[in-house]
């Protein structure tokens, strides 16, 4: 029996799908982008069908407000409009589909023959709990990576800056 | 048949190899970014999958999965100002002709 929480896990898997294997089929890079950000939304859709609505929270703002924005801008500086990708060579296209479909099938076979042990009912995670394990300097706690991930996101901004600032032609 | 844990890995694993069939065709460095995005994604995805239904009293794959957004953040950054340097140094963002280093 197919029951709405059922049909809606299929119908945002397939939009996931869809929207991935067009983003890199099409030869469109603008609409590559654009399909990319459909398969976003519908992976932040299936967070919200697991009811982690952080995380969906978190992957909208993140990926579709952030770097689907970064990719479109880079598109918009470094490509002409309406200008199409030059098409794939047939034989990398044939090792590429053999390689990624034999890896497939050998994940898909391990994967369905493991046994994962299933955990009991819900457990649903609340943003304070979030918020109090994320600073938490206790055994188990995040407050170590966090403060990592901070000089992390420091490091690579002042790595943008250095690498757009040097826009003078030196020694071409 | 209701869905679980081995539904969403299986979305998981087709959408982490769609992303590795891009990475292997694709050419442009834009488009191949793209790509590790979805890969980067589908092990998100994983990661949220086994903290509900295999570790549901637990966090830690929902701090994984938040850290490796932050990273994939930063990652996708630093990458877009390598490319739009490439191209102004290069006017083209193709992998094949980025070949300063080669000679």
């Amino acid at each position: 029996m197919m029951n709405g929480s059922t049909i809606l896990f299929y119908t945002l898997a397939a939009l996931t799908l869809t929207c991935g294997v067009l983003s890199i089929a099409t030869r469109h890079i603008f609409r590559a982008a654009i399909y990319l950000l459909f398969s976003l939304i519908g992976i932040a859709g299936i967070y919200f069908w697991l009811s982690y609505e952080f995380i969906a929270a978190v992957q909208i703002v993140v990926y579709v407000g952030g770097i689907v924005v970064l990719i479109i801008f880079s598109i918009f500086l470094t490509h002409q409009a309406g200008e199409k990708l030059p098409k794939q060579q047939l034989n990398r296209g044939i090792w590429a589909m053999l390689a990624v479909f034999c890896g497939f099938a050998l994940t898909m076979v391990q994967v369905l023959q493991h046994p994962f042990p299933s955990g009991d009912g819900l457990h649903p995670v609340t943003v304070r709990q979030i918020g109090e394990k994320m600073l938490s300097t206790t055994d188990g706690g995040y407050a170590l990576p966090f403060e990592i991930i901070s000089m992390l996101l420091l490091a690579a901004m002042v790595g943008c800056i250095v690498i757009a600032l040097r826009s003078k032609p030196e020694t071409t | 048949m209701e869905p679980g844990l081995y539904h969403i890995l299986t979305v998981s694993i087709a959408l982490f190899f769609i992303g590795v069939m891009g990475f292997l065709t694709r050419r442009n460095l834009i488009t191949m970014l793209m790509s590790l995005e979805l890969i980067l994604n589908s092990v998100n995805l994983n990661f949220i999958a086994f903290n509900k239904y295999v570790w549901p009293g637990k966090m830690d794959g929902l701090f994984f999965t938040i850290f490796i957004i932050a990273i994939a953040a930063a990652e996708a950054a630093v990458a877009i100002a390598i490319i739009i340097n490439l191209y102004r140094s290069n006017q083209s963002i193709d992998v094949t002709n980025a070949e300063d280093l080669k000679y």
